[in-house]
């Protein structure tokens, strides 16, 4: 059949306009965080500077130092781990259709957590040191990691296997997660009883997602594995729009359903992997970004994807910044502050309803 | 009227268990069809296996002269809308909602066409004025019209409607139905609908495939919908009468406790 004689209505394109200039707002914003944290901390540099500093235009050898060697790494881990967790909390919420996914709700925090405990616990790779600005060190950061990626990756493994087995059921893949989340708590519960004060001290230490434990060596990984997911979800909007519509809708519009969840999992768990391993567990962002936006321009993937990457960035920059200024000079990790940063905006905009 | 699908020795199993076995009809443009049968005999699945939402274990569906069953997903649904019995909303308007239907055909992303062919739509099921309503805040009859122009705009040859007018009030049954049977004239295209109530079976629909055992009891026009027909395929005895000028089925000797 043919439909013909149809135009392209004014008022849909107005309404289309409205949610890519939330988005362009959003990215403005992000860059002013951006600049923001970089300029703020133990010495204050004002934003001019940060900024000339950064376009190679030098105006002090010490703060080029500081931006550059300090700042800048930490910087752009927030924007980094901002975006991959709450691009990866989008696509669980679609892929596995239950408003509370989040990029751990596959259980790859308590994962990661577990395998940082066998390397610090059993493989000895952490200690105290006594100074106050770091009191706690993990004296090999770099087995840590790989440990707690490769814990991450078997949990990730299981749930594929198992999901795949039975048909890529949403519910399958949360009663997994939730499974093996318990499994890996109760196997880090079974090391910190077994660990002396010094090992207790690094497991608690390591589960504190912290942005600032980012160094130039390992961005380039993180940007690889963040950028090319978001592109991947991108890519897949469409196809994540007629899922949210439901499985039988897709499917009638030509989407391979289960292949679309067994690859958006994968990708979605591959990025929380990397954020887990090298900064920690930071939550909240990953389950309440997707819903901020959502609230603001809908649930339309062709923004919301987009969107959520920008307001990740928003809450995990934002938050840093507080972290370092609020109690100073003691440094916070950036794990405490996103919930306290982001709940009252996320309680308000749900009293608000939704924008129209 | 020239045949457009040909189904033919269909089967399909469901873990050891025979669900369908040995379907065979063919249906005409401009054909509205009503496929009947009690809860579980495999109406759902038979719609299934015609876009190959489920895998057929043998058998054939030929749209004009190609075997959908052995096409990709995206071509199937590029000749064939569907129309759950379930629908999920979300935050989006109708207009996205409906414009979801260009999937088969979109590249990258949407083109001005798409739009249009979308606007069209809602000119032609009269839903102008619903375009930008959120669909979250639709009534049950809305929903459904979205539904039913998300599969239009899939520009398909057939249309398949699993329970189209379960859950909607006797007047939104109606338009839906109506709604249907112009589509399917105005296009020349076909529709197949799976349906629970035998009246607006016979209102609305050309002909009738009571499905019976996994296999087709009965498939023709409304001379074959009689009580000894209904009483083999559902086992309750009913009378076939005229009420208005309209045929109406009602159960016939049984008891009220």
């Amino acid at each position: 059949m043919h439909l013909n004689e149809g135009k392209v209505p004014a008022d849909y394109q107005t309404y289309l306009n409205r949610k890519v200039h939330w988005i362009i707002v959003g990215a403005i914003l992000s860059f002013a965080l951006f600049v923001l944290a970089i300029s703020v901390g133990a010495v204050a540099i004002p934003p001019v500077e940060v900024v000339q500093s950064l376009l190679g235009i030098s105006v002090s050898e010490k703060w080029d130092r500081i931006v550059w060697n300090i700042r800048l790494p930490q910087a752009i881990a927030a924007l980094i781990a901002g975006i991959g967790l709450s691009i990866a909390g989008v696509a669980m919420q679609s892929i596995l259709r239950n408003p509370l996914a989040s990029p751990f709700t596959l259980g790859i925090s308590s994962a990661g957590a577990f395998g940082a405990a066998v390397s610090i616990v059993l493989l000895g790779t952490g200690n105290i040191q006594s100074t106050v600005a770091n009191p706690v060190s993990i004296s090999n950061p770099y087995l840590t990691t790989v440990v707690a990626f490769i814990f991450c990756m078997i949990a990730t493994g299981i749930i594929l296997l198992i999901s795949h087995l039975k048909g890529s059921s949403p519910e399958v893949m949360i009663l997994t997660g939730v499974a093996l989340s318990s499994l890996f708590s109760a196997g880090v519960m079974f090391l910190q009883y077994f660990s002396n004060d010094a090992q207790l001290a690094a497991v608690v230490y390591w589960t504190f997602g912290d942005v600032g434990r980012a160094t130039w060596d390992m961005l380039p990984l993180m940007a690889l594995i963040v950028g090319a997911g978001t592109l991947y979800f991108i890519v897949n909007r469409w196809n994540y729009n007629a899922i949210d519509a439901g499985d039988e809708t897709a499917q009638g519009l030509g989407v391979d359903v289960a292949r679309v969840r067994l690859v958006g999992m994968t990708v979605a768990a591959l990025i929380s992997a990397v954020i887990v391993a090298l900064l920690g567990v930071i939550g909240f962002v990953g389950l309440v970004c997707p819903h901020m936006v959502r609230r603001i321009i809908g649930d339309d993937q062709r923004f919301l994807i987009p969107g959520s990457a920008v307001m990740g960035a928003i809450l995990l920059l934002a938050s840093d910044t507080v972290a370092r200024v609020i109690v100073a000079p003691y440094v916070l990790p950036v794990s405490v502050l996103t919930a306290f940063m982001g709940a009252p905006v996320f309680i308000f905009l749900l009293f608000r309803g939704y924008k129209r | 009227m020239t045949t457009i699908l040909t189904v033919n020795e269909l089967k399909f199993m469901y873990r050891n268990k025979n669900v369908l076995q040995d379907i065979g009809f063919s249906i005409r443009r401009g054909e509205v069809v009503a496929v009947l049968g009690p809860n579980g005999v495999g109406k759902t699945t038979l719609l299934k296996c015609l876009n190959r939402i489920l895998r057929a274990k043998g058998g054939t569906v030929m749209l004009e002269d190609e075997n959908l069953l052995n096409l990709g997903t995206m071509d199937i649904a590029r000749r064939v809308g569907y129309v759950p019995q379930r629908v999920e909303t979300g935050r989006l308007t109708a207009f996205d909602a409906v414009l979801l239907g260009r999937r088969p055909h979109i590249g990258w992303d949407v083109t001005p066409r798409d739009m249009e062919i979308v606007d069209a739509a809602f000119t032609r099921l009269g839903m102008d004025a619903l375009r930008l309503s959120y669909i979250d805040e639709m009534s049950g009859g809305e929903l459904q019209k979205v539904a039913i122009a998300r599969a239009l705009v899939q520009e398909p040859k057939v249309l398949l409607l699993d329970e189209p007018t379960s859950n909607l009030d006797m007047k939104n049954q109606v338009d839906i139905l109506n709604t249907i049977r112009e589509i399917v004239r105005d296009h020349n295209i076909a529709a197949v609908m799976t349906m629970h109530d035998l009246n607006q079976a016979l209102r609305f629909a050309d002909t009738f495939i009571f499905i019976k055992n996994g296999t087709v009891h009965i498939h023709g026009k409304h001379d074959i919908v009689t009580p000894s027909v209904i009483e083999e395929v559902y086992g309750l005895p009913v009378i076939i009468g005229e009420l208005g000028g309209v045929r109406c089925v009602i159960p016939g000797a049984c008891r009220i406790a």
